[in-house]
């Protein structure tokens, strides 16, 4: 489990692998955190409920960051830690419910536009799942 | 892709012919020298304009400017033209800041006269253009009023004292897209405009004084205002929060559009829409709205810059201080557009990411004073190198659907900027060479090193040799406010 840099010209790419789809999800988080420089205050941690439906993987990927990105700069709150739980047999494609843990953030130093699926395949790998998402910025 | 696929068609233009790919639908029409092309060949600028020409409705050529680039889906720099109404608009084709863009605002100040004022000027703009990661902006807007500036644009800030008539006359579209609809603007985006208009924000957007350092087209100069030896003012900004959540939303709304309409991409960041869809009407009225907020966003900024030079020159000069507009371009916008093609007049949508339009002489949107000269262009540089002013030209609507480049071109990834680059060291350097640096994040800076981006007077090179554009004058920073 884990998150890189990659190579980009004009925008961030960070290459994330992880063995189960939840698991790829809040290792993207942390990664994402990572690359726009967040520092999480240490005191006051707090919880908040997270419900979203897509109509596949990649796209609940999408929409998860996106979510993350929103609360960030609206609310001023960054998480670390994540319970989630996806449901694949959901009538949508996939269910994902869990719950986020983390702060008000600290310090913040670069912005992050949007999260791209510019080609964004999360592909199985021997030890679990693998994927490269490309950030606007 | 090796460079033995293109086909050269002069010194400064080559073709990806049609036949390249199975599913390509357009030829690619590429502005660049042998040694730009080379700089790219090693990234997906290419690959992903030959993916451009895959839309459905799209017309030949898709084309890419000099200052290309690798980005996510549609390539930077990159210009793709849609029949109307069948052919589809792609948000990804546009870009996530929608309408970013530059606005140059000329003064009467000699350089020379004003350098014992400009640590002053610059500490004043960066306290009046808010900036940095999250910026709120110089007001704070009820939805209301914001669905005000949807639909108005910067028609919105001169019925509130920010703006001349003068400014809307000289901005793309009189700074107003019809048919924008707030309705179809997400409630989140709406969220993040309201606490954004009048802000900067951070990444690769700037306010800069310049001096006007040379003038290449005195004719056109004089139209615009520009003076040799006096400061001007560039911004370069967009729709901040706002456009960057239309487009999250659409993107993730067409991905079931392209199943309904049986639309098949190499890439789903390019999802799209038939225009005369419903999918495709909503995005089209929603990124209107959002091109007309960025108007408005730049407008507020061009009215806090000009209290920053009215407070510092005011005492001190004449009426030379004032800042008039010279004009206000958008270079990430998908906008309906009548061109000739072989005789014939085709209505379309031309997708300009990371492209400015530049119209021709004659072009009946341009305003009276342009109409001999054509569209002025702005070209900013990288901060310590030259920033550009150029005009459309009859060969840019022959050529290049009316578009020229948009500004240098990154040509380094930020990750490599940041281990060649030392924030600090940087405004160090360029204070040395006489450029005020106003930064909130050493490491964004060094992320928008000049190191970063190609020889933006090589770009201008390339695209008057090849005759879509025509240079009028070079300016040089003196002031670099960034977030």
């Amino acid at each position: 489990m884990g998150y890189e840099e990659i190579e980009h010209t004009a925008d961030w790419a960070l290459r994330v692998w992880a063995p189960d789809l939840p698991e790829l999800l809040s290792e993207a988080a942390r990664g994402m955190n990572a690359l726009a420089g967040v520092k999480l205050n240490t005191t006051n941690r707090s919880s908040r409920p997270i419900h979203l439906t897509a109509p596949d993987a990649e796209s609940l990927l999408v929409a998860f960051l996106s979510e993350l990105l929103y609360l960030a700069e609206q609310e001023n709150l960054a998480f670390d830690s994540f319970d989630l739980n996806i449901d694949a047999k959901a009538q949508d494609g996939l269910q994902l419910d869990g719950v986020l843990h983390g702060t008000s953030i600290a310090e913040i130093s670069k912005a992050i536009k949007a999260v791209t699926f510019h080609n964004l395949h999360i592909q199985k790998t021997p030890d679990g799942l693998e994927a490269t998402v490309v950030f606007d910025v | 892709m090796e460079l033995k696929h293109l086909r050269k068609i002069s010194d400064y233009e080559w073709e990806i012919p049609q036949s390249y790919r199975h599913d390509m639908r357009a030829s690619v029409r590429i502005f660049a020298t042998r040694r730009l092309l080379e700089q790219i060949a090693d990234d997906q600028s290419l690959e992903q304009a030959v993916n451009a020409t895959t839309l459905p409705g799209v017309v030949s050529p898709v084309v890419v400017m000099p200052d290309m680039h690798q980005g996510y889906g549609f390539p930077i720099g990159g210009v793709a033209a849609t029949a109307y109404p069948h052919g589809v608009i792609s948000p990804g084709a546009i870009g996530y800041d929608i309408n970013c863009g530059v606005r140059l605002l000329a003064s009467g100040i000699e350089y020379e006269a004003a350098l014992p004022y400009l640590d002053t000027l610059a500490t004043l703009l960066n306290a009046y253009c808010p900036s940095g990661v999250g910026s709120e902006g110089v007001v704070r807007v009820q939805v209301e009023e914001l669905n005000k500036i949807l639909r108005e644009g910067a028609r919105w800030a001169l019925k509130r004292g920010y703006a001349t008539e003068e400014d809307l006359e000289r901005t793309e579209e009189g700074g107003k897209l019809e048919d924008a609809d707030p309705a179809q603007v997400s409630e989140r985006a709406k969220q993040r405009g309201r606490e954004q208009i009048g802000s900067l924000g951070a990444g690769n957007h700037f306010i800069e004084v310049d001096v006007v350092e040379q003038i290449f087209h005195s004719e056109a100069a004089r139209a615009m205002g520009l003076q040799e030896g006096c400061l001007a003012v560039q911004i370069h900004c967009g729709s901040r929060g706002l456009g960057h959540q239309i487009c999250t939303d659409y993107v993730q709304s067409f991905q079931h559009a392209v199943h309904k309409y049986g639309i098949h991409l190499p890439d789903r960041e390019l999802v799209c829409a038939p225009m005369d869809s419903p999918e495709g009407k909503a995005y089209m009225a929603a990124m209107r709205a959002a091109a007309n907020f960025a108007f408005a966003n730049r407008q507020l900024l061009a009215h806090s810059a000009r209290r920053a030079f009215e407070e510092t020159f005011a005492s001190r000069f004449k009426k030379e201080w004032r800042l008039r507009q010279v004009y206000d371009i958008a270079h990430n916008m998908g906008k309906l557009e009548t061109h000739e093609r072989e005789g014939q007049r085709l209505r379309v949508c031309v997708h300009r990411k990371g492209a400015t339009r530049a119209f021709g002489p004659g072009s009946p949107e341009l305003p009276a004073e342009y109409q001999d000269i054509g569209q002025p262009v702005l070209v900013p540089g990288s901060m310590g190198t030259a920033s550009w002013v150029l005009v459309g030209t009859e060969t840019s609507m022959e050529r290049s659907w009316g578009s020229t480049c948009h500004g240098a071109g990154r040509v380094l990834s930020r990750a490599k900027a940041k281990k060649q680059v030392r924030g600090e060291r940087l405004r160090e350097e360029l204070e040395a060479h006489g450029v005020k640096v106003r930064a909130g994040s050493m490491s964004g800076l060094a992320e928008e090193a000049p190191q970063a981006y190609k020889d933006v007077d090589m770009v201008v090179e390339t695209v008057t040799h090849a005759g879509i554009a025509r240079k009028v004058a070079r300016l040089r920073p003196v002031a670099v406010i960034k977030g």
